[in-house]
């Protein structure tokens, strides 16, 4: 049996369960992003062990008490995180079981566990999970131990129960924000205004004169206040924001989406198979699309707590990982990381890697100042805007060409982007904003962008997932301009799945035939047919029918990193002043169900944000600097904007769990650009789907 | 702090309470550090987003634009008092029912338009409920979720009406 890989690091039962107050804690290195992957590893550990769901006690990414499992990104936190508690709650189950055994004096195959007691032959007996737990060694290997039930073993597993954090979410105050432990003080970063600019003047003395002001500290160009009360912290920090003077000579081009397609960077051939070459004369289509740089906005700012006391730190974090963080920390300042404790404490949605990390490292060094106080520092709203990590810009160029069959003997993909890899400690640095301009400076590397092998950064599903004899997909890392991007869902799938997806329609729209059976062609794959076949039955069989002027119907497929969930998205659209989606019809199929209820919520959430991202989303940028401040200039998706959405689970018991909140993004994108096309009758290849840009393509 | 003006006096949540800061201070500070009502949130500060809409003489407002002075004798509800133990409002249960939210950030603004919304309009529908709802942002996109909770918490407040 292959263990999950977290198990290598943390290969104790110990390590993950203990028995405690009448409660299992589950020890887990993934964290809650509001997505509700602990009820799923909760709902996971409760089905090994028998315990109801209120029995699981979650500890989540603390450096003090669970292993370290890296970030929780990538759409992992189930087949990866969830495993490794699937197979230590198995092994302490058995562990359980054997203790019994021996203290009732019985074979073990006459004993069960039900709610943590021990029944014999069906009937209770005095023991229970507790009252043998101080008997129990759980410092023995999972892998000696576990054996996790089948399939048709299961019963909790597979169930929509209700998120064990919900309520708290909604009414309570469960957030990095609402923290407020004695003596707190409230810290806000004054932000150089590009990522090269230096400070030049400032008056700190004044600054520590403002209402309410306890202390202001600078380190190279960072400058940070820290105030009695949230507001006079706000106050000073915009005082000091229209005081400071900086350096800055940031040029960069003005159409930077330009800059990134035309950009003669060295570009890698990262999948080849058969040949591209000598297929001259042959029928050939090809589209470019692009997108432009995102923002993760995040309705909640970016938060931490630190407190610095006796030569320890401190910090609250809503990080999606731990223990980079604090690796990332020990280097900026130059200390053992076992120094550092950093514990996750939840923020509002990330989506990727935003201005969490930073705003860890900015209160850790206002701490810093007044030394065995808590500060808690919130980022204002222009400061998530501007200064948290941009979702990278990137074009797409997709080309095919067909036998004298009308298949597509051959498909080429080529992507140019700045880089999607820049999360804590990737390529050797902090990467963090404010560590890249402190006196002794840790600036941030050259990305090396994140590897296929890894799922990809910019080249993910870049490899058409069609049965295509001759392929080849090749990314160029873009590095030139001034821009600070790293991770945002789904990475390049975004747009690498809209530029496919549309060229498979215009391929298919050429040859008269219908975007279906176009798309079911050229599958093998049984599960990528039945998520087409499902989202197209979910709407109706749309396809080939009579439609009303101004609407139009587009499907996209994607398997999310060619090796992940499989989705399929069939989208109605009305064109007219602007793109209306008005309904959505989704296929999904991420392996075992675990909780079909979370399931379908993040499905949801991925098409809602992927039409937003479709239809409405661009960061405006300009010599260097991020200029957009406010929702005002980065308009999202509304109440009233949003569509009718059907999702249709495919459930697949024997296969592994899958993470599914990332592969509606690409497959819904292209059913929009489809669906916007069927509708005018042109395609519209540069994102987002703005009334300019349907009339710049209708009037090319 | 420099000067400090008078306590104001203000009823949250049924209870007169007088706060002592400066008056200029966005009621959304004043609620979250003074008044350890913590569960409305920051979003944006500038009126944009919503996260920390509450009710003021029963309009929803935001609160991160609304200075502490001009709620003097005024009466605020918040979160907290619409989700007390015993007299949870039917939004709220029902959103939760629904599990109709994901980070849940957003949540408590949202739940605040919703109850000014359905108080002004007994007879709220998906349309105008929606339309309430555009002051406030959901990044995550739980919107369907929202909505089909907030409609069953009109059918219900209906159905008990005519009983
Ligand atoms: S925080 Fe008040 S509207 Fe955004
Ligand atoms: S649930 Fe996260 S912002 Fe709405």
């Amino acid at each position: 049996m292959t263990l999950p890989t977290p198990l290598s690091d943390a290969p104790l039962v110990s390590d993950w369960i203990a028995f405690d107050d009448a409660l299992v804690e589950v020890r887990t290195g993934r964290v809650e992003l509001g997505q509700g992957n602990l009820t799923a590893i909760a709902q996971i550990a409760a089905e090994e062990l028998d315990v109801p769901l209120a029995m699981i006690r979650i500890v989540s990414g603390d450096t003090t008490r669970t292993p370290n499992e890296g970030f929780t990104s990538g759409s992992l936190s189930v087949h990866q995180g969830g495993m490794a508690v699937r197979h230590a709650a198995s092994a302490a189950r058995h562990l359980a079981i054997a203790e019994a055994a021996k203290l009732l004096q019985c074979g073990s195959e006459r004993l069960a566990l039900t709610e943590g007691r021990i029944l014999r032959d069906g009937a209770p007996t005095s023991l229970d999970l507790w009252s043998m737990a101080a008997s129990i060694d759980l410092s023995v290997a999972v892998a000696q131990w576990s054996d996790p039930k089948r399939p048709d073993q299961r019963a909790l597993v597979g169930k929509p129960l209700a998120r064990i954090d919900l309520p708290e979410r909604i009414t309570g105050t469960p957030f990095v924000h609402d923290l407020s432990p004695d003596n707190l003080l409230h810290g806000r970063p004054v932000h150089p205004p590009s990522v090269g600019a230096r400070l030049l003047d400032l008056d700190l003395d004044a600054l520590r004169t403002r209402p309410g002001v306890v202390a202001a500290t600078r380190d190279g160009s960072f400058v940070g206040v820290v105030a009695d009360s949230e507001y006079a912290a706000i106050r000073a920090a915009l005082w000091a924001t229209n005081h400071a003077t900086w350096s800055d000579e940031p040029s960069a081009p003005a159409d930077p989406v330009a800059a990134i397609a035309g950009s003669q960077e060295s570009d890698e051939v990262v999948h080849e198979a058969g040949t591209l070459e000598g297929h001259e004369g042959q029928s050939s289509y090809e589209v470019t699309v692009s997108r432009p740089y995102l923002s993760h906005a995040s309705i909640g700012p970016s938060a931490a707590v630190a407190q610095w006391q006796d030569g320890r730190l401190s910090l609250f974090t809503q990080s999606q990982g731990v223990y980079p963080l604090r690796d990332a920390l020990a280097m900026v300042f130059g200390m053992p990381g076992e120094r550092i404790d950093v514990r996750h404490w939840p923020g509002a949605g990330c989506y990727g890697h935003n201005g969490a990390d930073d705003a860890a490292l900015d209160a850790a060094l206002m701490a810093r100042a007044v030394e065995g106080r808590p500060v808690k520092v919130v980022w204002s709203r222009a400061d998530e805007f501007r200064y948290a990590p941009l979702g990278p810009a990137m074009t797409t160029r997709a080309s095919a060409f067909l036998d004298e069959t009308g298949r597509i003997a051959g498909m080429s993909v080529a992507v140019n982007s700045a880089p999607h890899g820049n999360r804590p400690g990737r390529n050797g640095a902090p990467n963090l904003r404010a560590a890249a301009c402190l006196e002794k400076p840790f600036p941030f590397p050259r990305s090396k962008d994140v590897p296929l092998s890894s799922g990809g950064g910019a080249d993910r599903n870049a490899v058409p997932g069609y049965a295509i004899a001759n392929l080849r997909a090749s990314k160029r890392i873009v590095h030139d301009l001034p821009y600070r991007t790293s991770s945002l869902r789904s990475l390049g799938a975004f747009t690498n799945v809209y530029a496919i997806e549309t060229l498979m329609d215009a391929i298919a729209r050429d040859r008269d035939v219908d975007p279906v059976s176009f798309r079911l062609n050229h599958l093998e794959d049984p599960r990528a047919v039945a998520v087409i076949e499902g989202a197209v039955a979910e709407a109706g069989e749309p396809f080939g029918r009579e439609r009303e002027d101004g609407t139009g119907w587009g499907l996209g497929y994607a398997r999310y990193k060619n090796r992940a969930a499989y989705c399929a998205v069939v989208v109605r659209v009305e064109v007219d002043e602007a793109v209306r989606v008005t309904d959505v019809f989704a296929a999904l199929d991420a392996g075992e169900i675990i909780n079909p209820d979370g399931m379908t919520n993040q499905t949801e959430g991925g098409i809602v944000q992927s039409i937003s991202w479709t239809l409405k989303e661009a960061l405006t940028l300009e010599d260097g600097r991020v200029t957009t401040e406010n929702w005002s200039d980065y308009p999202i998706l509304t109440f009233s904007e949003v569509p009718a959405i059907q999702v249709r689970l495919i459930d697949r018991k024997d296969e592994p769990p899958l993470g599914c909140a990332e592969a509606a993004q690409g497959p819904t994108a292209a059913a929009i650009g489809n669906a916007v096309r069927d509708a005018i009758g042109v395609p519209v290849n540069h994102l987002p789907l703005t009334r300019d840009a349907l009339i710049a393509a209708i009037s090319e | 702090m420099a000067e400090r003006s008078e306590p104001v006096t203000l009823t949250i949540n049924g209870r007169e309470t007088a706060v002592d800061a400066d008056g200029e201070t966005p009621f959304l500070y004043v609620l979250r550090n003074e008044c350890g009502l913590k569960a409305t949130r920051f979003g944006c500060g500038v009126g944009m987003c919503g996260a920390c809409t509450v009710l003021v003489d029963g309009e929803a407002t935001f609160s991160c634009i609304t200075p502490l002075e001009t709620l003097a004798g005024r009466e605020v509800e918040t979160v907290e008092g619409v989700s007390r133990a015993g007299e949870v409002h039917p939004v709220v249960e029902e959103l939760i029912a629904g599990q109709a939210a994901q980070c849940g950030y957003c949540l408590p603004g949202i739940v605040m338009a919703a109850v000014a919304h359905l108080r002004s309009t007994p007879s709220a529908n998906r349309a105008s409920i929606a339309a309430a709802l555009d002051g406030n942002l959901c990044r995550c996109g739980a919107h369907v979720r929202i909505l089909n909770a907030i409609e069953r918490a009109v059918q219900r407040m209906q159905g008990e009406e005519t009983v």
